[in-house]
C-alpha cells in the first residue's frame, strides 16, 4: 500500500549502522547480551541490565502483539496509530500500525513488522497478521 | 541529612496572562520574578540562588544577566512540566546546605502566541522520531492499557475534569471558567483515543515564580509560614523495552521518598496539587502516591471526590491545567502556587480547604508513555 507519509531518515551513527544496514535487507534486529542474556531494544553497545559490553545482534521474528496504542484523530498528515508492540523475543518496541483499518485495532492483536521507505534505510513498522 | 522543614516558600506569583503575545518570553520570567519578590517582601539584590529550566531563554547564563541576578547557587535541570518541582527540591537542598539562602525559581512562555521549540532527543530518536509522539496520544496509550488492565472507563476519567471545572469556576483568571459534566467530556471531540478534548489541559502563555528562603528570613517575612518537609523525585522509560508497564509513573518512586522523608502519609494529606496534563495523568498519579491501589483510581476520582467541600482528597482548586492555567505547557509550576496559597488560606473562600495544614505538589514531566520525569514535594503551614 502507498504511503503518503515522508518519514524522517534515519541518521544512524557507529553504534547502531549495523542494525541500519540490515533493515535496508528487511532484517529487524535487536540486541542480547551474552552476559546477563536479556535482550533489548533500541540497540545499545553496552547492556542497559547488566552494563557488560558483551552485546550481540540477533534477527528479530519480526512478530508479536500489540501492548497499547492511540490513534490520533488528525495530524498534519492525517490520522495515525501510534503504539509499543512486545516482540516474541521479549522487548517492547514503539512503533505506529500501518496497511490497516486503525479503528479495530486491539490490544493483544497479534502483528508483523512491515519497512516503509525513507530517503535512506527503512523504517520498522508493525501491521496486523 | 534531610531537607525536612529547612527551606520555606516564602513568596509566589502566578501571572495573571493566559494570552502575552505583546511581551516577550524574557519579560514575562522578569515579570514572575519580580512578583515573587513582591509577595515575599524582598528585593531583587536578596536573591543568591536562581533555578530555571528549558522555558528560559538562553538559559541560566543569560537569564541571570538579563534578571541582573548576582547568585552563588544555580541549577537548570530540565524535566519538562514537573521542573519546578525538582527545582523546589534542589533548592531546598541547596539552603540546608548553606549554598545559598533566597532562592528565585521562575518559569514563563508562550505557546499560545506561537508554536514551542522541538523537544530534545537523545540515542532513541533514529528508533522513534518516525512514529510521531506527541502528548495526547502517548497519555492516550497510558491511558488505553490502565483501561485494558483495570476497566478505568472514560466516564470516570471524566470526573477528573468535572472537579477541575467546579473550581475553576472561582477563579477570574482561568481560561476556561464553565462548569462541565461527564457527559460534556464525554461528547467532546476524541483527540487521541480514548482521551477526548476535555480530557486534556489548556494551552497558555503566562508563568509562575517561587520565592524559597531559610527558617530565619522566612520569620522576619509578614506571610503565613509554609515549609518544604518532604521532596522526591525519579525518572522512568521503556529501559531498552523488557517487561514495558504504561499502567504507573516514576511518581511510585518519588512518592514513597517524599512522604517517607516528611514523616507523613497520603491519608494526612488536606490538599492535592496533581499536575494535570490530562484527566490520566491525575488517575495515575493519584493510585502512584498512594492515595488509592493500582487500578481503582477510576473508582476513587468518581463522584465529585476530588472537588472542594464535596469530595474527601479536594485537588487542583485553582482549576488547574485541565481548566485555568498551564503555562509553557508545563504544569508543575501552578501546582505549588496553588499549594501554597491553601496552605495560607489564601485560596478562594469557595475552594479553600478550612484548616489546610498539609499539602502534596506532584507532578510529572515529559511523555507519560516514553521518558518522564516525577517530582513530589510535600508542604505544611508552620
Ligand atoms: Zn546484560
Amino acid at each position: 500500500m502507498d504511503n503518503p507519509v515522508k518519514y524522517p531518515t534515519p541518521q544512524g551513527n557507529p553504534e547502531t549502522k549495523h542494525f541500519w544496514d540490515q533493515a535496508v535487507e528487511g532484517k529487524l534486529l535487536i540486541k542480547r547480551c551474552t552476559a546477563c542474556g536479556e535482550a533489548h531494544y533500541f540497540p545499545r553497545a553496552i547492556c542497559p541490565f547488566c552494563f557488560s559490553d558483551k552485546t550481540v545482534w540477533e534477527e528479530s521474528s519480526g512478530e508479536g502483539e500489540i501492548y497499547t496504542f492511540s490513534l490520533m484523530r488528525k495530524s498534519a498528515t492525517g490520522p495515525y496509530a501510534i503504539g509499543y508492540v512486545t516482540l516474541k523475543e521479549g522487548p517492547s518496541l514503539l512503533t505506529n500500525f500501518v496497511d490497516c483499518d486503525q479503528t479495530k485495532l486491539k490490544i493483544g492483536q497479534k502483528v508483523k513488522v512491515v519497512f516503509k521507505t525513507t530517503d535512506g534505510p527503512p523504517l520498522p513498522f508493525f501491521t496486523p497478521v | 541529612m534531610s531537607i525536612k522543614g529547612k527551606a520555606y516558600l516564602a513568596g509566589i506569583y502566578e501571572h495573571p496572562t493566559r494570552h502575552a503575545p505583546d511581551k516577550s518570553t524574557s519579560q514575562l520570567h522578569a515579570e514572575v520574578a519580580k512578583g515573587a519578590l513582591e509577595d515575599a517582601g524582598l528585593s531583587k539584590a536578596d536573591i543568591d540562588g536562581y533555578f530555571c529550566a528549558g522555558d528560559a531563554p538562553g538559559g541560566v547564563m543569560a537569564m541571570v544577566d538579563y534578571l541582573g541576578l548576582k547568585v552563588r547557587h544555580f541549577d537548570s535541570t530540565d524535566t519538562g512540566g514537573c521542573s519546578y518541582l525538582v527545582h523546589l527540591g534542589h533548592a531546598a537542598e541547596a539552603i540546608a546546605a548553606g549554598k545559598c539562602s533566597i532562592a528565585l525559581i521562575t518559569l514563563a512562555g508562550k505557546p499560545r502566541t506561537g508554536a514551542m521549540p522541538p523537544r530534545a532527543t537523545g540515542a532513541e530518536v533514529d528508533f522513534e522520531a518516525a512514529y510521531g509522539a506527541t502528548t495526547h496520544n502517548v497519555y492516550g496509550m497510558c491511558a488505553m492499557r490502565h483501561m485494558h488492565e483495570f476497566g478505568t472507563t472514560s466516564e470516570q476519567l471524566a470526573w477528573i475534569k468535572v472537579a477541575a471545572s467546579h473550581h475553576a469556576q472561582y477563579n477570574p483568571h482561568a481560561m476556561l471558567k464553565e462548569v462541565v459534566t461527564v457527559e460534556d467530556v464525554l461528547n467532546s471531540p476524541m483527540i487521541s483515543d480514548p482521551l477526548h478534548r476535555m480530557d486534556c489541559c489548556v494551552v497558555t502563555d503566562g508563568g509562575g515564580a517561587l520565592i524559597v528562603t531559610t527558617e530565619a528570613i522566612a520569620k522576619s517575612l509578614k506571610k503565613p509560614l509554609v515549609r518544604m518537609i518532604g521532596h522526591g523525585e525519579a525518572l522512568k522509560g521503556p529501559r531498552g523495552g523488557k517487561d514495558l508497564n504504561l499502567t504507573y509513573s516514576a511518581g511510585v518512586w518519588s512518592g514513597p521518598r517524599a512522604f517517607e522523608e516528611a514523616g507523613v502519609t497520603p491519608k494526612d494529606i488536606k490538599y492535592a496539587s496533581i499536575y494535570d496534563s490530562f484527566t490520566i495523568t491525575v488517575l495515575m498519579q493519584l493510585e502512584d502516591l498512594g492515595f488509592c491501589k493500582k487500578g481503582e483510581g477510576g473508582k476513587f476520582v468518581a463522584d465529585g471526590n476530588l472537588i472542594s467541600g464535596v469530595g474527601k482528597l479536594p485537588f487542583n482548586t485553582d482549576g488547574g491545567g485541565l481548566c485555568s492555567n498551564h503555562p509553557v505547557n508545563r504544569g508543575g509550576m501552578t501546582k505549588i502556587i496553588e499549594a501554597v496559597r491553601q496552605l495560607r488560606g489564601e485560596a478562594h473562600p469557595k475552594v479553600q480547604v478550612p484548616n489546610c495544614d498539609l499539602a502534596v505538589a506532584h507532578g510529572t514531566g515529559g511523555l507519560l508513555g516514553v521518558r518522564h520525569a516525577a517530582s513530589t514535594c510535600i508542604l505544611e503551614r508552620v
